[in-house]
C-alpha cells in the first residue's frame, strides 16, 4: 500500500483554528498529529498584577462558548485561596447558571456541531434543509440554556454578574419562576435529542479509556468535588498538578496535559457519565438506558449521546433548584485579600477545567495557572486516531477524512480554550 | 447589492479571538433561519465545512491581528470582501490581547514560555482598520445580537446601519436605573463608555468595565478625578481602563496619564 496522508488544513465546526495531519505507512498508522494554529494568547501573562476580583471576567474571555466554565473555576479557585465558602443559595444559583452553559453548550454541540457528520451535511444549515424541524428544536433547546445565562449572568456570552463570592445581583423568585416553563418544554425537547441521537448510526470503535473527572459524594459533579478516574485516582484538586503535567510540543500552540504515571487520559462526557452515572436524576438515567447506553459509556462516538443524556439532566437539575430556590439574604460573602494560593476545577461542558493562582497580601494576582480541557485531551484525540483509522482504510479517501474530523469533533474540542498559553517553565521542574 | 438572481454571500473570518462574537450569530435561534434563507453563508467554518474561496458580498471579521500570517490573511479577505464589517473589540479595538501593547514582548516571552522558538506571535494586537480599510466597526466584547442583526440587515438594504453611540449612562437613565456611582460609590466606566449593552452591568448594581469600549468625545479627566475621589489609587485607575478595549485611544490615552 505505500505511505499515504490524510490532511485537514482547517477543521471546521469546532471552536478556534486546527488541522490535522495522519501518516499511514504498510496499512498502519505511523502518525497522527491535531495541529492547533490558533494564534498563542498570553492570558496568564495578562492575569499577572491584576486584581484577584477580575479574575472573572478576564478569563472569560479565554472562550466565547464555555464562559461560565471559566468563571466558575475562576471565583471557586479565588475563594480557596481567600478561605471562604459559598454554600446555600448562592452554591446553588451558580450550578443552576452552569446548567444553562452546559444545556446552550451541548445543544449547539449536538445539533449544529455534530449531528450533522453522522447525516452527511457540511453543517446546520444545509441540514435544516431536510430536517428543519430537528434542526429547530436544537435551537430551541440552545435557547432554554441561554434562557439561564441572560436572566442570571444578564447575558449569554462573558456573563456580568459573577464575582469572588456569589452575585452582584440576585434573582426574585419571581424572576426565575418563568424560566420553569421554558425548561419543562426543553426537558421534552431533550429527551427527544435522547432517542434521536440514539438512533443516528454509530462506527463501532471501544477504546479503553483512562477516563478523569471530578466526583462529588452528593451530586452529579459540576463545580466541587475530587478529582478521580476509573484507574483509581482520587485526589483533592489542590494536588492536580502533583499528579498532572503539560509539555509544549512544536506542532501545536497549545500544550499537551499528561497524567505523570499514565500518560494520556480523556476527560468530558464519556468520563462524567462512566464515573457519576448513579448521581444523574432517575429520568436521565432511565433515558441512558432505553438509548442503549450502559452504566459506563467508552465509545467516543456516542458522546453525542451522552451528552443530550446530560442536557436531561442538566435540565432536570436546574428544574429542581428553582422549585427550591428561597431569596439569599446577601448576593455574596466578602472575602479579605490575604496573600495565598488558591485552587479550584471545575467541570466545563468538554471536561475538568483547572485554575490554581497565588496572590499578595491586598489581592493582586502573582501567579496564574488554567489548564482548560481541550489541552487535557488533545493527546487522547491523537491516539483514538492512532487506534481507529487502521480499522477504516478501505474506506474511500473522501469518506476516511471526514471520520477523522468526526472523530475529533466528538471531543467538541475547544481550540480557542487550549491556545491561550499556560504558564509553563519545564526548568523549575 | 449582489447579482439579483443570486443571495449574497456572507462569510465569517476569525483571527484572534474567543469565537464570542461569531457565536452571537448562532444565538440568534429565533432569527438564524430566516438569516440563512436570505443571504447564502459561503464560509463561516465554525458552524460549516466550506472552502473559503470566491468572494463575499459581506464579510463579518472578528478578533485581531497578532501574527505575521494574520496580517497577510486580512489582505486578502479584504480583496475579495466587497463589505467588510468588523465585529467585536477584538477587531474594532486589539481586545484583551492588546495588553500585550504594553508590554516588553521579549521579557514576556521569555517569562512565559517553555520554548519561545516554538512560537510566532507579534509584539502587538491590533484592529483589523490598522491593517485593511473597514466599511464598518460594531463594538462590544461580545457584540449585541440586535446589533448584530442591524448591522447584516441594513447591508442587505444597501443601507447604513443605525446604532446609537450615545454612552451608557444615557441608557440608564433610559432604563430608569439608579446611577450605581451616585449613589453607592461603585466606580463605573458608563460615562465613558459606547452605547450597545442597554446599560446591562448597572442594572445589576455593578459598574460597568467599558466592553462597548469608548463613545466618543469622553471626558476621561473628568471621571478620573471621580475615581480619585472614590478612593480609587493610581494603579487601580491604570487597570480599569485597561480591559477589553486597552488599546482603544480614549482608554489608552486616559490610561497612560495614569501610568507609571
Ligand atoms: S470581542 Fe470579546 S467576545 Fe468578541 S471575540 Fe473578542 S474576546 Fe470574544
Ligand atoms: S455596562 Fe459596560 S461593561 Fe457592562 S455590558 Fe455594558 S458596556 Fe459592557
Amino acid at each position: 500500500m505505500g505511505r499515504k496522508t490524510i490532511k485537514v488544513d482547517y477543521l471546521a465546526r469546532v471552536e478556534g483554528e486546527g488541522a490535522l495531519n495522519v501518516t499511514i505507512r504498510d496499512g498502519q498508522v505511523s502518525k497522527a498529529e491535531l495541529r492547533i494554529f490558533e494564534p498563542p494568547r498570553f492570558f496568564e501573562a495578562f492575569l499577572r498584577g491584576r486584581d484577584y476580583a477580575e479574575a472573572p471576567d478576564v478569563t472569560a474571555r479565554i472562550c466565547g462558548i464555555c464562559p461560565v466554565a471559566y468563571q466558575m473555576s475562576a471565583v471557586h479557585a479565588m475563594e480557596n485561596a481567600l478561605g471562604i465558602e459559598v454554600e446555600g443559595q448562592l452554591r446553588a444559583l451558580r450550578r443552576l447558571l452552569y446548567c444553562g452553559e452546559w444545556i446552550e453548550s451541548h445543544a449547539l454541540h449536538i445539533y449544529m456541531l455534530h449531528a450533522p457528520d453522522f447525516l452527511g451535511y457540511a453543517g446546520a444549515v444545509d441540514m435544516a434543509r431536510d430536517y428543519p424541524d430537528i434542526v429547530k428544536r436544537g435551537l430551541s433547546l440552545k435557547k432554554a440554556g441561554n434562557a439561564i445565562m441572560a436572566l442570571l449572568g444578564g447575558r449569554e456570552i462573558h456573563p456580568i454578574n459573577v464575582r469572588v463570592g456569589g452575585f452582584y445581583r440576585t434573582p426574585t423568585r419571581k424572576e426565575l419562576e418563568p424560566l420553569a416553563e421554558t425548561l419543562k418544554q426543553a426537558r421534552e425537547n431533550a429527551l427527544a435529542t435522547v432517542r434521536w441521537t440514539a438512533g443516528l448510526e454509530m462506527p463501532e470503535a471501544e477504546r479503553d479509556y483512562h477516563l478523569v473527572a471530578l466526583h462529588h459524594p452528593g451530586e452529579y459533579a459540576m463545580n466541587v468535588g475530587r478529582i478521580v478516574s476509573n484507574r483509581g485516582l482520587d485526589i483533592a484538586v489542590a494536588d492536580y498538578n502533583r499528579h498532572f503535567v503539560e509539555s509544549h510540543v512544536q506542532r501545536s500552540t497549545a500544550l499537551h496535559s499528561h497524567l505523570r504515571e499514565h500518560d494520556c487520559y480523556l476527560v468530558g462526557p464519556l468520563a462524567r457519565y462512566s464515573l457519576n452515572h448513579g448521581q444523574l436524576s432517575s429520568l436521565a438515567r432511565e433515558t441512558a438506558k432505553e438509548a442503549g447506553l450502559g452504566v459506563t459509556c467508552t465509545n467516543p462516538f456516542q458522546s453525542i449521546v451522552v451528552r443530550s443524556v446530560e442536557v436531561v439532566y442538566a435540565c432536570d437539575e436546574a428544574l429542581r433548584i428553582i422549585d427550591e430556590y428561597r431569596e439569599p439574604e446577601r448576593p455574596f460573602e466578602l472575602a479579605e485579600p490575604k496573600a495565598s494560593e488558591g485552587f479550584g476545577c471545575t467541570e466545563a461542558p468538554r471536561g475538568l477545567l483547572f485554575h490554581r493562582y497565588r496572590l499578595d497580601a491586598s489581592g493582586g494576582i502573582l501567579e496564574a495557572q488554567i489548564v482548560p480541557p481541550t489541552a487535557q485531551n488533545q493527546p487522547s484525540i491523537e491516539a483514538d486516531l492512532k487506534d481507529l483509522v487502521g480499522g477504516w482504510l478501505d474506506l474511500p479517501a473522501d469518506t476516511l477524512r471526514e471520520r477523522c474530523e468526526q472523530t475529533i469533533r466528538n471531543y467538541d474540542p475547544c481550540i480557542s480554550c487550549a491556545t491561550h498559553f499556560l504558564k509553563l517553565d519545564v526548568r523549575h521542574e | 447589492m449582489a447579482r439579483s438572481d443570486h443571495k449574497p454571500r456572507l462569510g465569517v473570518w476569525k483571527f484572534a479571538s474567543c469565537d464570542g462574537c461569531q457565536l452571537t450569530l448562532l444565538d440568534c435561534e429565533d432569527e438564524l433561519l430566516q438569516v440563512a434563507g436570505a443571504v447564502d453563508i459561503a464560509y463561516f467554518p465554525e458552524a460549516a465545512r466550506g472552502s473559503g474561496r470566491g468572494t463575499y458580498d459581506l464579510s463579518l471579521v472578528e478578533g485581531s491581528i497578532t501574527t505575521l500570517h494574520d496580517a497577510e490573511r486580512i489582505q486578502d479577505v479584504r480583496r475579495r470582501s466587497r463589505t467588510l464589517v468588523t465585529i467585536g473589540a477584538c477587531a474594532t479595538a486589539g481586545g484583551i490581547q492588546a495588553l500585550r501593547n504594553f508590554a516588553d514582548i521579549d521579557d514576556f516571552m521569555a517569562a512565559v514560555y517553555a520554548h519561545p522558538e516554538y512560537i510566532e506571535t507579534l509584539s502587538t494586537s491590533t484592529p483589523i482598520a490598522d491593517h485593511v480599510p473597514v466599511d464598518f466597526e460594531l463594538r462590544g466584547c461580545p457584540i449585541s445580537k440586535q446589533q448584530l442583526l442591524e448591522v447584516v440587515s441594513a447591508y442587505l438594504c444597501g443601507r447604513r446601519p443605525v446604532t446609537p453611540a450615545h454612552s451608557v449612562c444615557l441608557d440608564c437613565k433610559l432604563r430608569g436605573n439608579v446611577c450605581v456611582m451616585v449613589a453607592h460609590g461603585t466606580p463605573c466606566l458608563g460615562p465613558m463608555t459606547h452605547s450597545g449593552c442597554n446599560a446591562l452591568c448597572p442594572s445589576y448594581n455593578r459598574g460597568c468595565y467599558g466592553c462597548y469600549g469608548p463613545k466618543e468625545n469622553p471626558n476621561a479627566p473628568a471621571l478620573s478625578e471621580r475615581l480619585d475621589q472614590l478612593g480609587m489609587g493610581r494603579a487601580e485607575r491604570l487597570r480599569f481602563y485597561r480591559t477589553f478595549n486597552a488599546w482603544a485611544g480614549p482608554f489608552r490615552e486616559e490610561s497612560e496619564r495614569h501610568g507609571p
